[in-house]
């Protein structure tokens, strides 16, 4: 396993494990018996490990969440679906790269799958906003669920995204009325829909994929109204407390679960997605499957009538 | 139960409301503040004042929400939904609770929003009304819940329904409850509105964020204010994403219409007389 871009909560842990690999070269190069000590050694790597994922503050999920080697929306599609044809465009201004969407199958179904898309390098990144999508991804979102709802595909949506774009075009084009229309399409839509956020929700541009009959979410992913820094900038005035912020804001997937914001939790490996994708996949593979399963065959008018009891019972029940 | 705890009612009953309401107008005369556009002095007529537009050159000053009510509803008609409703610290969001009593204290409101039923010159509708000086006008779980309620009842009782909004955005001291109200009243308003039944939205000064990107702009007719800041994300945001200075024009209703997202900005003195308007126009009859 690789360990790119360490977090600071894994620094020391990390440092451990480095002294362990040093160790066991040594004793192999020197020929010398230092199995006691090894093991010693690989008991407290792997205590300090469990120990820290064990106890993970809203502050470092976030850091992972948004960690830049996590598998994004496209890499989802290519492990989990076959036969991928991404369609492009809005049919009104342009093609939005923030937002990726099409058609594909899974486990035999054919399916419309559209997520927001980060890229994994600063160019890449720079053609994909970053996940930040203008108007132009809601409204190609907006009709490739349309479409999903014609042919009756199930609709699977993956959440990654900061939040909708925040510029002047955006502006100009009406960020808020894509967004509104997308909401109003998917709390409508006669297919069945499960969202997932895979990494980072962020606020309106997040939830403009995330009506739907099951809300999972991965367990180091954050899902959050605001970002922590906005959220410290706004009420505090002062962005330096944007950690301590993070954990009032209650944007993990167990405070979620809890709240009746999502319905499942989809467990990641212990280290977080990005420290081993292909488990990753499998689990996320499985629990999609399973979703299908149980929503496939559905009344439509009947789906659309849960989901609306759905969103209407948040908040209302005990927490 | 925990909907009593809540003080949610049961959608029924309506309340009827004391002829003087406790809520304290921030009329532009009362406070002596100017104009902010033209700096002139505040109006002292009592038509500028009822109306709170700037004699001078127009301006719109903000408008709270039983002011609202008295302009534009027909006299002791207004009978009020849900008013006992207020919010609760659903998260235990440091400073929640203070903010909360110190809106209430000042503005004399449950919550940002007041909603109801009443006639518009005979013409029944069912209302609400956002009141930006309540935590600025954001949405929580009960401005969510009223604004709900409120297009459920109006499709129960097929009523027109016509929304004021003045919001800075999400309540964030809710958290994802706060956002999770966008998705809830779009698909209030779609189910109203698969009904057949007239949706108007006034957006007025401000309307921004979750408001904006949620029931705000599904109307059927959307409507705005004169010189109403209008938008998504906030200018500050903007300036410090792009690194640029904002035009003063930049998302003012003006600017909006011409970008073809609303279909009109009518004055606040011909607000009512066009609302009669459009909702006769709906009933297939003349004015």
């Amino acid at each position: 396993m690789t360990y790119n871009r360490p977090l600071e909560f894994e620094k020391d842990y990390l440092e451990l494990k480095n002294r362990l690999e040093d160790l066991r070269k040594y004793a192999l190069q020197k020929n010398l018996n230092l199995d006691s000590e090894i093991e010693a050694l690989e008991t407290r790597v792997s205590k300090l490990k469990e120990e820290r994922y064990r106890s993970l503050t809203a502050w470092q999920v976030y850091q992972i969440a948004r960690h830049q080697d996590r598998p994004f929306t496209l890499d989802y599609i290519d492990a989990i679906f076959q036969d991928f044809v991404e369609l492009h465009g809005d049919r009104c201004y342009g093609d939005d790269p923030a937002v990726v969407g099409g058609l594909a199958w899974f486990e035999g179904i054919p399916v419309t799958v559209i997520g927001h898309q980060k890229g994994k390098d600063t160019n890449q990144n720079i053609r994909r906003n970053f996940g930040m999508s203008h108007p132009e991804g809601y409204r190609k979102a907006c009709r490739l669920m349309s479409q999903a709802e014609k042919f009756k595909r199930p609709l699977i949506c993956f959440i990654d995204t900061p939040g909708a774009y925040p510029g002047t075009g955006a502006e100009e084009r009406g960020q808020a009325w894509a967004i509104s229309q997308d909401l109003v399409q998917m709390s409508q839509l006669q297919s069945p829909i499960i969202s997932l956020v895979i990494g980072e929700g962020g606020s309106g541009g997040a939830l403009a994929m995330g009506v739907a009959d099951r809300v999972l979410m991965l367990s180091y992913a954050v899902y959050s109204v605001i970002s922590p820094h906005g959220c410290a900038s706004i009420l505090l005035n002062d962005v330096s407390r944007s950690e301590e912020i993070a954990g009032n804001l209650k944007m993990t997937a167990p405070d979620l679960l809890r709240l009746g914001v999502i319905d499942e939790i989809i467990p990641e490996p212990l280290e977080g997605a990005h420290r081993d994708h292909e488990k990753t996949y499998q689990v996320v593979k499985e629990r999609i499957g399973f979703h299908l399963r149980e929503l496939t065959g559905r009344d439509p008018a009947d789906l659309v009538e849960q989901r609306y009891r759905r969103l209407r019972q948040i908040g209302l029940q005990p927490s | 139960m925990l909907k009593d705890k809540l003080g949610f009612k049961s959608r029924s009953k309506y309340v009827t409301l004391p002829p003087r309401q406790e809520s304290k107008p921030d009329t532009p005369g009362q406070q002596g503040e100017r104009c902010p556009h033209c700096g002139s002095l505040p109006p002292v007529e009592d038509e500028a004042r009822r109306l709170m537009v700037c004699p001078e050159c127009g301006y719109h000053f903000p408008m709270g929400a039983w002011e609202r009510i008295q302009l534009i509803t027909d006299e002791d008609s207004f009978v009020e939904f849900d008013a006992g409703m207020s919010s609760r610290d659903i998260l235990g969001f440091p400073g929640y609770v203070e903010k909360l009593d110190c809106a209430r204290q000042k503005t004399g409101l449950n919550e940002a929003v007041v909603t109801g039923r009443a006639a518009i010159y005979g013409e029944e509708v069912a209302l609400g009304v956002m009141d930006s000086r309540f935590m600025m006008g954001s949405m929580g779980l009960v401005v969510g819940e009223k604004i709900t309620r409120a297009f459920e009842t109006a499709r129960e009782c097929k009523l027109p329904v016509i929304m004021f909004t003045a919001s800075g955005g999400a309540r964030m001291q809710e958290g994802m409850i706060s956002l999770m109200q966008m998705a809830k009243t779009s698909a209030a308003v779609s189910r109203f509105s698969n009904s057949g039944l007239l949706y108007i939205s006034v957006l007025t000064h401000p309307t921004t964020g979750g408001v904006t990107a949620s029931f705000a702009t599904l109307g059927d007719i959307v409507l705005a204010e004169p010189g109403a800041t209008i938008g998504f994300a906030g200018a500050r945001v903007i300036e410090q994403t792009i690194r640029q200075k904002l035009p003063s024009d930049f998302q003012k209703s003006e600017f909006l219409l011409d970008h073809g997202m609303i279909d009109l900005i009518v004055n606040r003195e011909e607000l009512k007389g066009f609302l009669y308007k459009m909702l006769r126009f709906h009933k297939g009859r003349k004015v």
